[in-house]
């Protein structure tokens, strides 16, 4: 029997030990003596969060169907046990050997959102590797990172050896074999840097250096060491039927966010909204084989035993066999008792149909995401949806019986007015309207009009990069412009307004726009306490505040300037293919209020044809 | 037709809440493909009750729940089918076809436990065997149950149906189910607090209240009572069904 790592004693006094125990159906064990390379795979957040990650699934899977390496799992362990853990001076362990860390070949960390960068820390920390790349020697793990923030990797610069810019399923490979190599050579772990600093799409922090203006802003990025390029282009799956995916996914005891199947349909979006970075990042739009998914459909299902199976992409409504695909999975597997669940969908008349076969109308909600209040607005952020579209859905969804209607709206966008904040709660309260012109002997009750707002962060890589963010006061201003519109409404007894943590927001912004230099501020809020950022009960904005004051960085220096036409940021150095002067162009276009049509009805010349397949390609076929 | 499943649970798989136990097999009832029966309804689920739901920490060798089949199978074959699809630290023992009546399911005719306590080294100082002698011969042993609502004081050595010391294990047979039931960790606080309560400082834990990890928990075995007049009868829960054969 496998020997865990804490005692009976540990896991009986802190919350849901079975975080913590591995052992999953479908995990993967293997003896650690036939193997050449260890390697952990990390989210760093609380297990349910991670394990509902299809990313580490997929890498999960592809590395184990090496012989020559045994790829394992770990988690941020809780508050409880992370307190056990400092005052027992137990290492972190992995959850398959519950062998600890520190004896890993790699710890690989999936870095998704920018609240989870103190539990990195954490997660270097109590396993006991130095935070510092500079500081670990051939003892330690090589850390590499990947996921959407290793997109702007500096403020986690000094953490990493690492990072992966792009999909993992490209030159991974190429990296475990070079490792396998330099292991046997005996060379220093410099020279393992420098050989994988010649693999593309791979960043070796340590060998570039960051110079900047008297005002702050960058005024060099160059490389210091010959291996490493210049610029590192990120890697993307030309053909992303051919590439792996786990029939056999990691099936949790304990209730994950995402408790059931995923069928990944496509990667990218067309759409080609100014404020996501997704949809720029993933270019170009690649859709997976419809036959190949009613394959991995059906034999994940027996695999996995889940109850539920999900479509996941970010757009679904853009993929070209959605219809063949959603009637198949209704036709094979809704009689036998297997929930479908269809998320971020266009709500049109194809789509109330099948939700109507899939859910309890009465119970279920539906959601659309407007992003803004204004047509005006919408054009700013090239959201392609009109308020006719709004209306229309929402009206058809109504007279099928739905009564719950979620509305998605982002705060502090650029160019915003007060007229624009206002239509938020003007075009909630006109939805809700549509419903009670249904006669009253056919409708059912009230309807529930739930409109959320979040505050707009700028993302790298995104058209709005250049764009200045507001203090949390002012966002906090902002959320109660709404909040009184919504009072005014007609319906305001069938509408609710929630509106985000505006103090998130702002360091949300240093973090997604920082240098280098930022480093310091997450170390220092590491230092005071700070942990689990993410989650409202242990996130403590005091401490973050004394670390800005701590480490003099300026916040409004991150968030509160228009950044220039031509600034060097600390991620232009990083080829995503899509180009800078595109998104410039965007740019511009926005401050016209001037929309762009999507990758399917005109190619706009982004740049990401120059990987050579996907949407740029598909009537050139 | 129904069917009563026996299980083990043990190791790692002791950190399992009862809940996640009853997704996992949910789970395993289909990786096993097993023609498990389904309410009706928007959102049908498995018909499946437990007999029991086993507290974490605890291990056993005698875990029971019932479910409903759409058509027969055959015992042997499906206790194999379901091993595959479970992993170490849950064990199929047996499926068994018993009585469709309702009042039958494991949850209402559970009437009685076993359980072994492993005393872990350390947790009562040398002498402890005669101390639980004397608890034992108390003519009963008052506890305070807390419900929901209220506390109330309850006598539980009637509950306590055989005792026997098994080296450094107590074994016990109690009383469980919806009309008497009582947890062996009751019974274990009762006698730390009798240690107590004589000062005795030869046989005493240095913690007022024993911890659950102070104890190791094991269930072997639950039965129903098939006893009449008031003579108690009991029987394992696994004989009352019978094993299912593939119609040659």
């Amino acid at each position: 029997m496998r020997k865990l790592a804490l005692n009976d004693e540990i896991l009986l006094n802190i919350e849901k030990p079975a975080r913590y125990i591995g052992n999953e159906v479908n995990s993967v064990m293997k003896d650690k003596n036939q193997v050449d390379i260890r390697f952990c795979m990390c989210f760093p957040d609380v297990y349910e969060i991670g394990m509902s990650h299809l990313g580490i699934q997929i890498l999960y899977d592809m590395f184990n169907r090496r012989e020559d390496v045994w790829c394992e799992r770990v988690y941020s362990p809780w508050q409880d046990l992370d307190q056990v853990m400092r005052d027992e001076n137990i290492p972190l362990f992995a959850l398959e050997s519950q062998d600890p860390i520190r004896n890993f070949d790699f710890l690989g960390i999936t870095i998704q959102f920018e609240m989870c960068y103190t539990n990195i820390l954490q997660i270097l920390d109590l396993s006991h590797i130095p935070l510092h790349a500079v500081d670990r020697t051939e003892a330690d793990p090589i850390v590499i990172g990947g996921g959407p923030c290793a997109y702007n990797p500096e403020p986690l610069a000094e953490f990493f050896d690492i990072f992966y810019i792009g999909e993992g399923e490209t030159v991974y490979d190429q990296l475990l074999d070079l490792y396998k190599e330099w292991k046997k050579s005996g060379q220093s772990r410099i020279q393992f840097l420098e050989q994988a600093a010649e693999i593309p799409g791979l960043y070796v922090p340590i060998f570039y250096d960051a110079a900047y203006n008297e005002d702050g802003t960058l005024k060099s990025f160059t490389p210091n060491n010959i291996h490493a390029p210049a610029r590192v282009k990120k890697q993307v799956v030309t053909e992303v039927t051919e590439a792996p995916y786990p029939m056999s996914p990691v099936v949790p005891f304990i209730k994950a966010t995402q408790d059931r199947v995923v069928l990944e349909i496509q990667r990218g979006c067309i759409r080609g909204c100014r404020f996501c970075q997704a949809g720029m990042i993933y270019r170009p739009t690649r859709e997976r084989n419809v036959d190949k998914l009613k394959e991995y459909a059906r034999t994940m299902l027996e695999n996995t035993g889940h109850e539920e199976i999900s479509l996941s992409s970010l757009s679904s409504s853009d993929y070209s066999e959605l219809k063949e695909l959603v009637l198949f999975l209704i036709d094979a597997f809704r009689d036998k008792g297997i929930n479908i669940s269809l998320p971020s969908l266009r709500i049109d008349a194809f789509s109330l149909d099948v939700m109507s076969k899939v859910q309890d109308v009465r119970k279920s909600s539906l959601t659309f995401a407007p992003e803004a209040g204004s047509q005006r607005m919408r054009d700013v952020i090239n959201k392609g949806l009109t308020e006719d579209d709004i209306l229309e859905g929402a009206g058809q969804a109504f007279e099928g019986g739905w009564t719950k209607v979620k509305l998605y709206f982002m705060l502090g966008l650029p160019t915003e007015t007060e007229e624009d904040m206002k239509e938020i709660a003007r075009l909630s309260d006109r939805v809700a309207r549509r419903y009670y012109e249904i006669p009253k002997e056919q409708r059912h009750g009230k309807c529930q009009i739930t409109a959320s707002s979040s505050f707009f962060v700028p993302k790298p890589f995104t058209p709005f990069q250049w764009a200045p963010m507001y203090t949390a006061d002012e966002y906090v201003r902002r959320a109660a412009v709404v909040k009184s519109e919504f009072q005014e409404q007609l319906n305001r007894k069938s509408l609710k307004y929630n509106w985000h943590d505006a103090e998130t927001t702002v360091l949300e912004g240093v973090m997604a726009r920082g240098d280098r230099r930022v480093g310091k501020v997450i170390e220092e809020a590491y230092r005071l306490g700070c942990l689990f950022d993410s989650w409202t009960e242990s996130f403590h904005n005091e401490r973050w505040m004394k670390a800005f004051e701590n480490t003099g960085i300026d916040i409004a220096f991150y968030n509160l300037r228009e950044r220039t036409e031509d600034e060097l940021f600390p991620w232009d150095f990083i080829d995503i293919g899509v180009s800078r002067k595109f998104l410039r162009r965007e740019w511009d276009r926005a401050m016209e209020g001037q929309i762009t049509p999507n990758c399917r009805m005109h190619c706009s010349g982004c740049g990401a044809a120059s990987f050579g397949g996907g949407v740029c390609y598909e009537s050139k076929n | 037709m129904k069917a009563r499943i026996k299980f083990r649970k043990y190791g790692a798989l002791r950190f399992i809440g009862h809940l996640d136990v009853m997704r996992f097999f949910q789970k395993v009832m289909r990786r096993a493909d097993i023609p498990i029966a389904f309410t009706g309804g928007y959102s049908p689920h498995m018909i499946m009750s437990f007999a029991s739901p086993l507290g974490i920490g605890l291990s056993s060798d005698g875990e029971y729940f019932d479910i409903e089949l759409t058509e027969p199978i055959d015992s042997e074959d499906a206790v194999r089918r379901m091993n595959e699809a479970c992993v170490e630290g849950i064990e199929v023992v047996s499926i068994r076809q018993i009585a469709d009546e309702k009042k039958m399911t494991g949850m209402t005719i559970l009437a009685g436990a076993d359980y072994l306590i492993n005393i872990k080294q350390g947790v009562l100082s040398d002498g402890w065997q005669e101390r639980f002698h004397m608890f034992m011969e108390q003519p009963e042993i008052r506890i305070v149950k807390q419900t929901k609502r209220s506390e109330k004081k309850v006598d539980i050595r009637p509950m306590i149906w055989k005792w026997e010391i098994r080296g450094d294990r107590i074994f016990l047979q109690v009383a469980s189910g919806s009309a008497q039931n009582l947890k062996p960790d009751l019974v274990m606080e009762a006698f730390v607090r009798f240690l107590d309560e004589k000062k005795d400082k030869t046989a005493t834990v240095d913690r007022k209240a024993p911890r659950a990890e102070d104890f190791g928990y094991h269930r072997l075995e639950m039965y129903a009572d098939m006893g009449v007049d008031g003579k108690r009868k009991l029987v394992t829960l696994e004989s009352m069904g019978k094993e299912m054969r593939r119609a040659e």
